[in-house]
């Protein structure tokens, strides 16, 4: 919203004060204001009024003309352009000497003759955007007389960004604005002029009836007999400041009072609305507004009716069959206040919010109505003497927000704000802003004036706020807070994914990427994979993934030529499904790994992965893992080597590879592999901690035994069984393939702390497993 | 005799002189030396001399076993030498001009700066919560004191789900779930509550290079029986200054939130021109940083917190906009891209 200084000048006399440290008070204390500035004005002076006293047509140019001007002191000549000139019209002059922008005005010759100044238009002197032809003035003024000392063309334009008046519907007008400049200026708010309806009390009423409780208040009366049709110079200036074009003197009063006071108005066509009705539909039905378009109304929009037939969406636009047409008499003022969230809730059906829309639904004060019907009127009889008042003030107020009065203690303002704020600070701040404030011993009883009581101020922590903007929060004295101080509790859970992050990017290289929530439908459909099903956004196609890993297989195919060998990380959650007892989302913060190589095998890459993985384990819980065989449940999983990962007797995880169709789409001959861990099943587990055990102060002795074996599980489950206090360690050290099949060579770490070891105690073990083996058909390498 | 350990030693010189290797040594060791060797094979003819003769005869092959023997260690040691010289001179100067391999892995930046802010916290007290994306309108706004028509509960700002949940919009869906863990401790062992929560939020808009759909926030919270906008205004200078390792000048402005009361906007002066006014702050001088407030005592009741007698501060620091500052990322997009050739560069910071 665009401010003008001379408009808030109406209502505060702020002479002598630095205007510009004062917009930026307003800024720190009210609300923000942007960072352009516009000195309007200043672009032009030297600018006077004169008057055309001949006007002769160039002999060669069809659009010249020769003019003789009046500029006061003496008859110029000047060649002009513009198509509206004529004798007798009174106009922006630019004399020689004078300055428009960069330029400086100096006899110049145009088309042979030379032209001693310039006649301007609107636009040239920056007062509308009219550049159809030279400004004509109707006022009666001197000729001679410099511009800007009769109209205000000099004047400080400041933007207040929306956003930050949202909860202060009392900003939406220069009045109010005016309101926080004169307390920040510590200067008295003037009144606002107003014509006294009550004079006019006996006359009969407008026909106008709430019908229903979304409207609060309706205030109107009739008038006729305007016959002024270009609004006042000075109100066509502030209007074009402030980002409105004028129309006609009608429509610009409108928006003038909406502007000044932020109370939206409306002028019907008397004839159009001889019984205001405000209501509802039942059924939906089009509607033509003034603009022309046709919108679709539906049975929650409220309306603005002569008896059954709609003339205007409420608080939002008019109609275009009541709208005032060239022959239209006698007209009637609409001032009213509708249900804020009916009004914004029709705006975004509607997909039409308008300046008014804007400003109902901030709630405003329904106790101005009737004062902007005054204030219209003033400003109308102001400036068109020949207008007459037909109707008394017609007025229903059905819904008045409740008067908001509270106690405070000063104790309860030092303890809020930290500081020390005096008392007399207090209650001035506030009485200026219009809370009717008083205090007695240490409690402060305040009353919220109607313009904050709409929903902006309702409770006591509002009027700490009220009292620290105006106090300035730059003169805060900032100070620590005096609380105990307690050790910092840090949950295991966020331990344990700090830990899983270090781990993989220092240890393993990997890099942490982060993805979107929901299913990669376009990407998963390139790798052949079908989207899963889950809870879905609301009125959406698009559902919540169930797991990270088709997301990674993703963003490893677009990413094939980063490396020949890289993997990808992400701590991140998925849902799995909807939980039928509390109908909430099983929401799961998920670690998902993808390797990606093209020099290793896929069995190298997943045991390399796997390895990966104990590690993470072991580092964080000091534990093994161990693997079970899984069922393939999803399709894009490969059936095979897709494992669970078990800890402590919990599955925490799964380890697989990616559908061979899945691979081959991504790149057709690299080895991938992925795991996903549940982080808050790996958190659970309880760890080991770090189980010292003192090496043996006598020899150690390693055996390395070759056994034919597909794998090292029976080799294992056979030690295990054995269980022999003196194996230290066991590792695989060789894997071999040769013709008869697969051999594998494993080193055992023979130690006691209490003897040096002989060779049959040692044997004793080894026999036993090459035995305990034999009788499973698991032969030592010849 | 005498004339044959001379010419003994004299053939034994001429050998070892011109040995060229540690094998060609030890075979002389051997030769003259060991059990059958030439100098063993002396001490055998001994026995048939006389007892002087034997004596003098025992001292020269002594001597000369113990001249042979130094002369083999000599040889060893300066044909070890020369080898270790031989060993350095054929070493190559290796091409440390080429350049580094650099195989590390990456953090996500905004786990970096994540970190960064989490240990400004956890110095000053706060404890660092965890809470879940998908919440349910209560969380998210009824418990925030966003009345049902706010706009922000409009659905085209929220994702809202199937079943009535939605994705959190702001971190602030964790406060009332903090303040009733730790109302308790609060009330009962007089322990303020202080907390910080870094999470990701998602409001539906359309993405550009400056908007995403998905981004992360970390609010801050911290409740006792006296706090007041002046300690509001204290943390948050003091925590700035070390997220930003600089001492950082703030100014508050109102600002409207429904769940805080006095509400603010918070500015720093600008980190590039110092206030001075630039491009980057619109020669202002200030950067917008993040919202703040007294919160507000219908957030606190419905945490469980009674207002007439607690008061606290929060505040929400964008930290997907910390780390576009941080790094001059220009792409919002580029954070949840997953593209490597962006995310590989942000190794270790610190």
């Amino acid at each position: 919203m665009f401010l003008s200084m001379n408009w808030i000048c109406d209502f505060v006399d702020l002479s002598g004060l630095d205007k510009l440290e004062l917009i930026h008070r307003f800024s720190l204390s009210t609300a923000e204001v942007e960072n352009d500035i516009f000195m309007r004005g200043e672009q032009i002076s030297g600018i006077i009024v004169a008057e055309i006293v001949s006007v002769e047509p160039h002999p060669e140019s069809k659009k010249l003309h020769l003019l003789k001007v009046d500029n006061g002191h003496e008859i110029v000549d000047v060649v002009c352009g513009a198509p509206n000139v004529k004798i007798g019209m009174k106009t922006a002059f630019a004399p020689v000497g004078a300055k428009i922008g960069d330029i400086t005005i100096a006899p110049r010759k145009l088309a042979g003759f030379v032209s001693n100044g310039m006649c301007c238009s609107e636009e040239e002197i920056g007062i509308s955007d009219d550049n159809s032809g030279i400004m004509e003035i109707t006022d009666d003024i001197a000729n001679g007389t410099d511009i800007k000392s009769v109209y205000e063309i000099d004047d400080i334009i400041f933007e207040v960004d929306n956003k930050s008046l949202t909860n202060r519907p009392d900003l939406w007008g220069h009045y109010g604005i005016a309101r926080e400049f004169a307390v920040l200026a510590g200067r008295p708010l003037k009144n606002i002029d107003t014509l006294d309806t009550s004079v006019y009390s006996n006359l009969p009423k407008v026909d106008m009836k709430i019908e229903d409780p979304l409207c609060y208040r309706y205030t109107c009366i009739k008038v006729e007999n305007i016959t002024r049709n270009i609004s006042p110079v000075n109100m066509r200036i502030r209007l074009y400041y402030c980002g409105m074009r004028a129309i006609n003197f009608l429509a610009d009063i409108t928006n003038y009072i909406m502007l000044e006071m932020g109370q939206p108005m409306h002028a019907f066509d008397s004839r159009k609305v001889e019984q205001i009705r405000i209501k509802r539909f039942d059924k939906p039905f089009e509607f033509q507004t003034l603009d022309k378009e046709i919108r679709h109304i539906d049975e929650n929009t409220l309306m603005i009716c002569n008896g059954d037939t709609p003339v205007a969406i409420a608080g939002i636009m008019g109609g275009l069959d009541s709208e005032i047409v060239e022959d239209t008499t006698s007209l009637t003022l609409e001032s009213a206040t509708f249900d804020p969230v009916c009004i914004r809730k029709s705006t975004v059906r509607l997909s039409h919010r308008t300046d008014a829309s804007m400003r109902y639904e901030k709630s405003l004060d329904p106790e101005m109505t009737d004062t902007a019907i005054g204030r219209f009127l003033y400003l109308l009889c102001e400036n068109c003497k020949d207008v007459k008042i037909i109707s008394a003030l017609t007025d229903e107020y059905i819904y008045r927000y409740p008067e908001i009065a509270f106690d405070f203690d000063k104790k309860f303002v030092d303890r809020y704000t930290g500081i020390k704020i005096d008392n007399e600070t207090i209650l001035n701040t506030l009485n200026s802003l219009g809370f009717d404030t008083s205090l007695e011993n240490t409690t402060f009883s305040v009353k919220v004036p109607s313009w904050r009581a709409t929903k902006d101020v309702t409770i006591k922590a509002d009027i700490i706020e009220e009292i620290t903007r105006i106090y300035g929060y730059d003169n805060f004295d900032v100070h620590t807070a005096e609380s105990p101080l307690y050790p910092v509790q840090i949950s295991v859970e966020k331990n344990v994914e700090e830990q899983i992050k270090d781990i993989l990017v220092k240890s393993y290289a990997l890099h942490e990427v982060h993805s979107y929530i929901w299913n990669y439908y376009d990407e998963l459909k390139t790798l052949g994979i079908e989207p899963e099903d889950n809870v879905k956004l609301i009125n959406s196609t698009i559902a919540i993934r169930r797991n990270i890993a088709p997301t990674q297989l993703c963003q490893v195919k677009s990413n094939v030529s980063f490396a020949p060998d890289f993997g990808i990380f992400e701590v991140g959650r998925v849902v799995d499904g909807i939980n039928p007892e509390t109908n909430l989302c099983n929401e799961k913060k998920i670690l998902c790994i993808t390797l990606f190589s093209k020099t290793k095998s896929n069995e190298q890459l997943y045991l390399q992965l796997r390895d990966m993985i104990a590690v993470l384990v072991d580092d964080i819980k000091h534990k093994n893992i161990s693997f079970e065989k899984a069922e393939q449940a999803h399709m894009w999983q490969h059936p095979k080597n897709l494992n669970s990962i078990i800890c402590d007797g919990r599955k925490i995880g799964e380890i697989g590879l990616p559908y061979p169709t899945v691979m081959t789409k991504i790149d057709k001959k690299s080895a991938i592999v992925y795991a996903e861990i549940d982080v808050a099943e790996l958190a659970e587990i309880k760890s080991d901690g770090i189980v010292y055990d003192e090496p043996s102060k006598y020899p150690e002795i390693e055996v390395d035994l070759t056994f034919r074996s597909d794998f090292f599980a029976p080799i294992d489950n056979a030690l295990r069984k054995i269980n022999s206090p003196i194996i230290k360690k066991t590792g695989v050290v060789d894997t071999y393939v040769d013709s008869i099949g697969k051999s594998i060579t494993i080193r055992i770490l023979f130690a006691d702390k209490s003897k040096t070891l002989t060779r049959e105690e040692v044997s004793a073990v080894t026999d036993m497993l090459i035995d305990m083996l034999k009788q499973q058909n698991i032969v030592m390498k010849e | 005799m005498l004339e044959k350990v001379k010419e003994l030693k004299q053939s034994f010189d001429n050998a070892i002189q011109s040995a060229v290797d540690t094998q060609i040594v030890e075979n002389l060791r051997i030769e003259y030396l060991g059990k059958k060797g030439i100098v063993t094979g002396l001490l055998k003819d001994m026995k048939n001399l006389s007892g002087d003769e034997k004596k003098s005869f025992g001292q020269q092959v002594n001597q000369l076993k113990s001249e042979i023997t130094d002369a083999i260690s000599a040889k060893l040691a300066q044909l070890q030498a020369k080898a270790v010289e031989r060993e350095i001179n054929s070493m190559p100067d290796f091409d440390v001009s080429a350049p580094p391999v650099l195989e590390r892995g990456s953090f996500h930046p905004i786990t970096l700066v994540q970190r960064d802010c989490e240990r400004v916290f956890r110095s000053m007290g706060f404890t660092v919560e965890d809470y879940s994306e998908i919440v349910t309108d209560y969380e998210c706004f009824e418990a925030l004191n966003i009345p049902k028509f706010h706009p922000a509960r409009d659905m085209q700002d929220t994702y809202y789900l199937e079943n009535g949940q939605l994705l959190k919009s702001q971190t602030s869906a964790a406060q009332n779930a903090i303040y009733k863990k730790y109302r308790k401790a609060l009330i009962e062992e007089s322990k303020p509550i202080k907390a910080v929560f870094p999470g990701r939020c998602f409001r539906n808009e359309a993405t550009d290079a400056c908007h995403e759909n998905t981004f992360f926030q970390m609010e801050g919270v911290m409740v006792d029986k006296n706090i007041s906008i002046s300690n509001l205004i204290f943390f948050m200078k003091t925590m700035l200054s070390e997220v930003f390792k600089k001492d950082i000048k703030v100014r508050l402005r109102p600002g409207f939130f429904p769940f805080v009361e006095p509400g603010f906007e918070l500015d720093i002066n600008c980190l590039i021109c110092g206030g001075d006014g630039c491009p980057s702050c619109k020669q202002s001088g200030w950067l917008e940083l993040c919202p703040c407030g007294m919160i507000h005592p219908e957030v606190l009741k419905a945490g469980g917190i009674d207002p007439e007698e607690y008061t606290g501060f929060a505040f929400g620091l964008g930290l997907t906009r910390l780390a576009m500052m941080k790094y001059g990322i220009k792409d919002i997009r580029d954070l949840n891209s997953g593209n490597l050739k962006s995310l590989s560069q942000f190794t270790q910071d610190k």
